[in-house]
């Protein structure tokens, strides 16, 4: 089992459920977080002074998904929440060791 | 004299609608340019100002201003408490046809808006109690003798110095009360210009705007030619100052802002506010787009050479506006607008200006000195400056347990 943690652009956050919801990728948690990445901000200009911003809101989904929808997941992802511009957004993956139903007792791949 | 009852309306009205521009004008204004977890405390700042003076000004601010004038220097309290006042239904004195009663409230609500607005500077970093302590002290030292001298017969009055609706008396005294407290409290560690909520700004810039027609049209004390002349060039200048300051922004970094043009539109309104009584269009539209400009720069380049922490541009706005308004009279005023005054150098008085411009000189130095004073004080007292921490979290949780946003 997988995790996949993508940060996206906020305003991508529709389109990219919708797109994991029709290659039945269904179950997410999603989180507003703040960052940045390599390219520092933006700048926003108040009264005529400009002001870096350099931690920038963006939206994280949290993913746990079988190995074997990994790939469609990320390509999923890839196609809707990419604009061509900086700060797009990154994608982890990581092993998860253990997954349990808390309702059922459930473990493993019939959890997810 | 007799009471006009359509003056009355109007002064009625014109009071409600100055309250207006304190709560919530200001408050929402100044809540929507700050960080988010100071939101409350900066509108909690403008209320508890406007209850405060709302008391002082009847026990004893309004009698100390407009009372008895004794050395030219302050009014004289004849009636503590506003006492027997309201019981003989006297008409003002320097409004007679309406009562006594109706001219003291409308008053009262320059004196609380005038420190309300001081309070845009020292955000996100200020003591609340220290600030209960300074806003009794500041009106009575500093507003209450400065509106005696300009409005209540003392000696710039005597001089001939003319500020109709408070150019003089409203924004600059704040404005420069600002400077010099921000100069004793010290600048904020983030001393960014980040609002949260521009959307909350728009609506408290609206309500000053429509506020203001109340505070320089009603500045007539009646209702008539004048009233409706003041209200023209208020809302030009105010139009003007808005379009001007775009225009800066569009040169200067290419966009135009919406806080930018928020901007222009207070600067237009606070240039006008001194002249409103005593000025034509014309002379309003240059009011205005000058005024403008110099606040743009007062704001995006004097400020950040010299370094102070005018959290919300109190004295880049008021102080300065306050100052070219002041000034324009002694340019501008017109005698076939108002019959108190023989003009200003466009008709070949000279005077004018010269007192013009020695009652904004006196008057900033006085605001300043005492200001400064007066912030030196409480700092040994109580102090001035919330902890470290406390500045970091925000204020709203820290000094009311409450927080503005809780949204999930």
């Amino acid at each position: 089992m997988k995790k996949i943690l993508a940060i996206i652009r906020p305003d991508k956050l529709e389109a990219v459920k919708n797109a994991l919801e029709k290659i039945g990728c269904h179950g997410m948690t999603v989180r507003d977080v703040k960052g940045r990445g390599r390219q520092l901000g933006v700048t926003e200009n108040y009264r005529g002074r400009d002001y870096r911003i350099d931690i920038l809101p963006k939206t994280e989904i949290e993913i746990v998904t079988r190995e074997t929808d990994v790939e469609g997941i990320v390509q999923a992802i890839i196609e809707t929440a990419k604009t061509g511009d900086i700060g797009d957004g990154k994608i982890f993956i990581s092993s998860v060791e253990e997954v349990i139903r808390i309702r059922t007792g459930e473990r493993g791949d019939k959890a997810i | 004299m007799i009471l006009d009852s359509g003056d009355t309306a109007w002064m009625l009205i014109s009071t409600a609608l100055v309250i207006l521009m304190t709560i919530p004008g200001v408050a929402l204004f100044y809540g929507g340019l700050i960080r988010k977890e100071n939101v409350l405390n900066t509108m909690l700042l403008s209320f508890v100002t406007f209850a405060i003076v709302s008391v002082l000004w009847f026990i004893y601010g309004y009698d100390l201003t407009f009372g008895a004038d004794m050395w030219g220097v302050i009014g004289s309290i004849t009636n503590p408490v506003f006492n027997g006042v309201l019981e003989s239904k006297s008409l003002a004195t320097l409004a007679p046809t309406i009562p006594t009663g109706l001219y003291a409230i409308f008053q009262m609500t320059f004196a609380a808006i005038t420190v309300a607005l001081i309070s845009g500077a020292v955000v996100e970093r200020m003591k609340f109690s220290a600030w209960l302590a300074f806003v009794p002290v500041w009106l009575t030292l500093v507003y209450v003798p400065v509106a005696h001298w300009m409005w209540g017969g003392g000696f710039l009055a005597q001089m001939g110095a003319l500020d109709f609706a408070g150019g003089i008396v409203v924004h600059l005294t704040s404005g420069i009360a600002a400077l010099a407290l921000v100069l004793v409290l010290g600048a904020r560690k983030d001393i960014r210009l980040l609002p949260h909520h521009l959307g909350y700004s728009v609506m408290g810039a609206g309500l000053l705007w429509f506020g203001w027609f109340g505070f320089n049209a009603g500045s007539a004390l009646s209702a008539g030619n004048l009233a409706v002349s003041a209200m023209i060039v208020t809302n030009t200048s105010a139009a003007v100052g808005m379009i001007a300051w775009m225009l800066m922004d569009k040169l200067k970094t290419g966009k135009p802002t919406l806080l930018g043009a928020l901007s222009g539109a207070i600067a237009g309104l606070a240039s006008i506010t001194p002249a409103a009584g005593y000025v034509n269009v014309t002379a309003a539209i240059i009011i205005g787009f000058f005024a403008s400009i110099f606040a743009y720069n007062a704001v995006s380049w004097l400020k950040p050479r010299l370094g102070y922490d005018d959290a919300l541009d109190v004295f880049g706005i008021h102080g300065i506006c306050g100052i070219t308004g002041a000034v324009a009279i002694g340019i501008f005023a017109n005698p076939l607008i108002n019959s108190v005054t023989t003009g200003g150098i466009l008709f070949g008085n000279f005077n004018l200006l010269g007192v013009q411009l020695l009652a904004v000189a006196v008057v900033a130095v006085y605001s300043f000195v005492l200001t400064v004073v007066i912030a030196k004080i409480i700092d040994k007292i109580i102090g001035l400056r919330v902890t470290d921490e406390h500045e970091v979290q925000g204020l709203d949780v820290n000094l009311h347990e409450e927080s503005g946003y809780r949204l999930s």
